[in-house]
């Protein structure tokens, strides 16, 4: 941000990524989440990348009107269950658990999960 | 999908709007793609396949620092030294990662140059394949099926809409990106870019121009957007 740098490094601040001139590339945070996810998911060996774009390009395939990150998302959910990562059972479990944490949290506190067992401080 | 389109409850933020858990307070709600992405960002942190710092940092790469500038700096190379040029003609994979601009999308590059009888374009037809190392995040336009579908077809009707008229004997190549083949597009050096350092040169390079939607900008268009002093 100092004023002695080339005027386009100023770039990596603003534009082109987060926002260019079709607005942001990431709408919301969760779909940089989405996106890192699954990156991480790759190096850490769980699929190679090209199991990641076929099966991508076949979310994309079977539901072309769904936004980009709701299919990369759903890519990710649905790869993870067939290399059994994470079952579907184990993640709609997960799912309604962080439903009930952010309901038993009050409005503009943190959402933890297990807060709706909360007050009882018992394990 | 799996777990159906439903919204998890709509609304929900009205203040003074008391629900029956026994809490005086409003609460929280999380919408749906939050409550998929945080239910799996836990499982995989418990499961030791993610770490939240990590992930943090990860995206703060990708937005903030790789950006298209990556790339800018690989066709700034190319346009001042021929044997780079050359380097990355022969073996783009090679050429970048000597520039230690190196990762999981840019394994297998391809550069094409753009000549004045030969225009590059680049698209994925099939899911968006994209050398992130080297360009940033995809922009929004390069994932939607309209821009997938309509560059492979009518290319030049696109390539107007993005603002670029080319000569008519100028040919367009359009060029599929892949899970194992990654396009960068080598614009055109602008005239008058004759003493230029390599630094201002990349000023010059814009995203769009590395996938063919544009073309490098001239040392005043960059000027009149700031990008040049």
């Amino acid at each position: 941000m100092s004023a002695s740098k080339p005027a386009c490094d100023t770039l990596l601040q603003s534009p082109g990524l987060e926002v260019n001139e079709d607005g942001p590339v990431f709408a919301e945070p969760w779909e940089a989440k989405a996106f890192a996810m699954a990156v991480s998911c790759h190096e850490r060996g769980l699929f190679d990348w090209p199991t990641w774009a076929n099966a991508l390009g076949a979310t994309i395939k079977a539901e072309p009107d769904l936004p980009y990150y709701k299919q990369w998302l759903a890519t990710l959910e649905r790869l993870l269950a067939d290399i059994g990562t994470v079952p579907e059972t184990e993640r709609l479990d997960r799912v309604n658990a962080w439903d009930r944490a952010a309901k038993a949290t009050p409005h503009g506190e943190p959402i933890v999960l297990g807060r709706d067992r909360e007050p009882h401080h018992h394990d | 999908m799996h777990s159906g389109d439903h919204d998890p409850e709509s609304g929900g933020h009205d203040h003074g709007h008391h629900h029956h858990h026994g809490h005086n307070h409003d609460h929280s709600e999380l919408d749906e793609m939050e409550l998929r992405v945080r239910a799996l960002e836990s499982l995989l942190t418990e499961k030791g396949y993610i770490d939240p710092p990590a992930l943090d940092a990860l995206i703060e790469t990708y937005e903030k620092q790789v950006g298209p500038r990556n790339g800018a700096a690989v066709v700034a190379r190319a346009w001042n030294d021929p044997g780079f040029m050359k380097m990355l003609r022969d073996d783009a994979t090679a050429a970048i990662s000597s520039m230690n601009f190196v990762g999981r999308q840019g394994e297998h590059m391809v550069a094409v140059e753009n000549t004045p009888g030969t225009h590059n374009m680049v698209v994925c037809t099939l899911c968006s394949c994209y050398p992130w190392p080297v360009l940033g995040l995809p922009p929004v336009w390069y994932k939607s099926p309209a821009y997938r579908s309509r560059a492979v077809i009518e290319p030049r009707s696109v390539l107007a809409e993005f603002g670029v008229t080319l000569p008519e004997g100028t040919a367009i190549k359009v060029w599929d990106s892949t899970a194992e083949v990654r396009y960068l597009v080598i614009p055109q050096r602008p005239a008058g870019t004759g003493g230029m350092s390599e630094e201002d040169l990349a000023c010059l390079v814009t995203r769009d121009s590395m996938i063919g939607t544009g073309l490098a900008l001239t040392p005043d268009e960059a000027r009149a957007k700031g990008l040049l002093s």
